[in-house]
């Protein structure tokens, strides 16, 4: 079991010698961490929600991982009136599709569909790339319409054609593991968002199989009680 | 003490009140107390009572889910996630009734398993196993339907191809693909008439079949690992089957001992891995349903990838995809010939040959590969080189156990009864 375990965390080593790219890893996600998850939220907030809508995750969801109404009112809630609405997009989708030849499509269950390590891969995958309409590229998804949002934090990334590796050709405001805990912090975010329920979920759980454990106990003395005789 | 003799009077008066009114304490005792199973049923007997199980838990949850679900394009993929996020307990619920989807499935294959090591087809229980064909292929229509209802990309492009496949029968299978769809391609229309059929129309269907796969059973008596009749082997006296015991008590408590363990499995999966990796609930269903996008990689849910890898398999001729459509509906459809393709003098395993076990191996080994196969692309283990015509590897290992799942089949009557079996007991072994 330990040797499994072993291997399986060495997995990702093996797949960065392999492909020569370096941010095919594990996101670090812990949905209990509520600090995580309000850093998290307060960036999605205010860098994805300009394009893309989050339209099943209210806001006062995000009492929850311990903000405040007044924290949420005052410091969150700019696209909409109501804490009790859904995270909406000002933008209307068929502008959007003029200008970016695509709709952005709704988060609210991005980590569902594609799995937070390939969003935390994809955050940290653009690149310049002068034949795309943006300039901009993506490692794990190649030719991608959406532009480097956060390039100011991470710098311009260029891909050696020769490695096949991602190579900082301009610092940005963050260093190269402060963007990967921004972006971290931002994908723990919406793995949170795409099933805000999951903690409580597990918690039920676990009072149920204790339940159940108790039941089998008893379950497993009755019926010996009455097969006893069967000879 | 003279309140509780009342009270005992009381109940005796009313029930006796009901009996000359309705059959209850005679149902009771010809279903339960009096009905005598052989006493050494094993492990694979608790997956009859399980299903029963699974299907109420179906039943219960998708009257639930019914409650706040909206049967329209626009707005199912919302309202799914309204359950999910807004309605109290709503996705407790709504895994309860995804995770019981598949573990009926799961049930239901362990118990035709059962029912195929032990002969319980075998005559007299012929019409048994036919109704439980039917609550099989009952219950593939109702998973395929229910299916669509989350509105998602699988579910979408899922029913797309299967109704599609319905468009290759000869002449007529683009009308009746259209008929099924109620439109040209899988739209609004067909998520009502699919809402419709999962809701009231299988269902009641099902119930039927179930009603009558019991009748049928408790009219001529369990079989048993043994394969032993124990209705040969009667009390002088009483008339009761020597190795028979009452259901009730007996398999009541010992089936409460195995829906415990199986509802243990069952939560673990519900609270700690609804979407069993990708299994259960597949990544691509998180995604809205959108007629312009294709998925590169459309797969079946995993308990219908066996008959999908066989579709898939058969090459097309002339053209036509429908020898593949056709040979997956006849992978299905096969299982109701068992009774009368098995020539051995015994039921049970334990008493045939190697002849016999080799091949029923070799048909479990296939149905794995298939199912795995259905589940991953073609070119999932490459390309042979050129000396093969570059053929996919994984499509020539499923053109091969296709081959062997339908020779399973095909060569029954002949190696069953040429097989060496051994000699059966008079009585049931237990212990």
């Amino acid at each position: 079991m330990k040797k499994l375990l072993i291997i399986t965390l060495w997995l990702p080593m093996f797949a960065l010698a392999a492909g020569g790219v370096d941010i095919k890893v594990q996101a670090p996600i812990n949905v209990n961490d509520h600090a995580s998850l309000q850093r998290g939220a307060r960036t999605f907030i205010n860098n994805c929600l300009n394009c893309h809508s989050a339209n099943y995750m209210r806001y006062n969801r995000l009492l929850d991982i311990g903000l405040s109404k007044q924290e949420i009112e005052e410091n969150l809630l700019f696209a909409a009136d109501k804490i009790g609405d859904t995270m909406q997009v000002a933008m209307d989708p068929a502008d959007a599709k003029k200008w970016f030849g695509v709709a952005p499509p709704d988060l609210t269950l991005a980590v569902r569909a594609k799995g937070a390590d390939w969003i935390y891969a994809y955050m940290r995958g653009f690149y310049k790339d002068d034949t795309t309409p943006s300039g901009w590229n993506n490692v794990v998804f190649d030719k991608v319409a959406m532009p480097h949002v956060l390039y100011e934090l991470q710098g311009e990334q260029v891909l050696n054609h020769e490695t096949h590796a991602l190579e900082l050709a301009k610092p940005g405001k963050l260093s190269p593991s402060e963007y990967n805990a921004y972006v971290g912090d931002l994908v723990n975010y919406m793995a949170y968002m795409a099933e805000p329920a999951k903690a409580q979920r597990q918690r039920i759980g676990l009072w149920v199989l204790l339940f159940l454990g108790v039941l089998l106990v008893l379950m497993k003395k009755l019926k010996a009680a009455y097969w006893k005789d069967i000879k | 003490m003279a309140e509780k003799k009342q009270e005992t009077d009381m109940l005796t008066a009313t029930v006796g009140w009901i009996d000359r009114r309705f059959p209850l304490t005679s149902t009771i005792k010809a279903h339960l107390t009096e009905y005598y199973a052989p006493k050494n049923f094993n492990f694979w007997y608790f997956f009859g009572s399980l299903a029963m199980l699974v299907l109420v838990m179906q039943i219960l949850t998708g009257i639930f889910l019914t409650m706040h679900y909206k049967p329209s394009a626009t707005e199912a993929f919302a309202s799914v996630e309204y359950i999910m996020r807004d309605v109290f307990g709503g996705n407790i619920i709504r895994y309860m009734h995804s995770t019981g989807a598949s573990m009926f499935f799961l049930v239901v294959y362990l118990h035709m398993f059962r029912g195929i090591i032990y002969g319980s087809y075998r005559a007299p229980r012929e019409l048994i196993w036919l109704f439980g064909v039917g609550i099989f292929l009952v219950l593939m229509g109702e998973a395929f339907f229910g299916y669509l209802l989350p509105w998602g990309q699988m579910s979408y492009w899922g029913a797309q191809v299967i109704t599609s496949l319905f468009g290759t029968v000869p002449f007529i299978g683009p009308d009746i693909a259209e008929w099924i769809r109620g439109d040209y391609l899988t739209s609004d229309a067909t998520l009502n008439r699919f809402f419709a059929f999962h809701v009231i129309a299988l269902p009641l269907v099902l119930l039927g079949l179930v009603m009558v796969h019991l009748v049928a059973l408790h009219e001529v008596g369990s079989n048993n690992p043994d394969g032993v009749e124990i209705k040969e082997k009667k009390d002088k006296k009483t008339g009761i089957p020597l190795d028979g015991i009452p259901f009730h008590p007996y398999y009541t408590v010992k089936d409460l001992l195995g829906v415990v363990v199986f509802l243990m499995v069952f939560a673990a999966i519900v609270f700690f891995a609804p979407e069993m990796g990708g299994y259960f609930l597949e990544h691509n269903n998180f995604i809205p349903a959108d007629s312009l996008k294709t998925p590169e990689h459309i797969a079946p849910v995993w308990y219908f990838t066996p008959y999908y890898s066989i579709l898939r398999a058969i090459p097309p001729i002339m053209n036509s995809q429908f020898p593949g459509v056709a040979a997956m509906g006849l992978s299905v459809m096969v299982f109701a010939l068992l009774p009368w393709l098995d020539r051995s003098p015994v039921k049970s395993i334990r008493y045939r040959g190697t002849l016999y076990k080799r091949w029923l191996a070799a048909f479990v080994v296939s149905f794995f590969v298939l199912g795995y196969l259905g589940t991953v692309p073609s070119n999932v283990w490459g390309q042979f080189g050129d000396w093969a015509g570059g053929a996919d590897v994984a499509t020539v290992v499923a053109r091969v156990f296709t081959a062997v799942y339908f020779l399973f089949f095909i060569l029954m009557p002949w190696y069953t009864a040429r097989d060496k079996t051994k000699p059966v007991p008079e009585r049931v072994t237990y212990k």
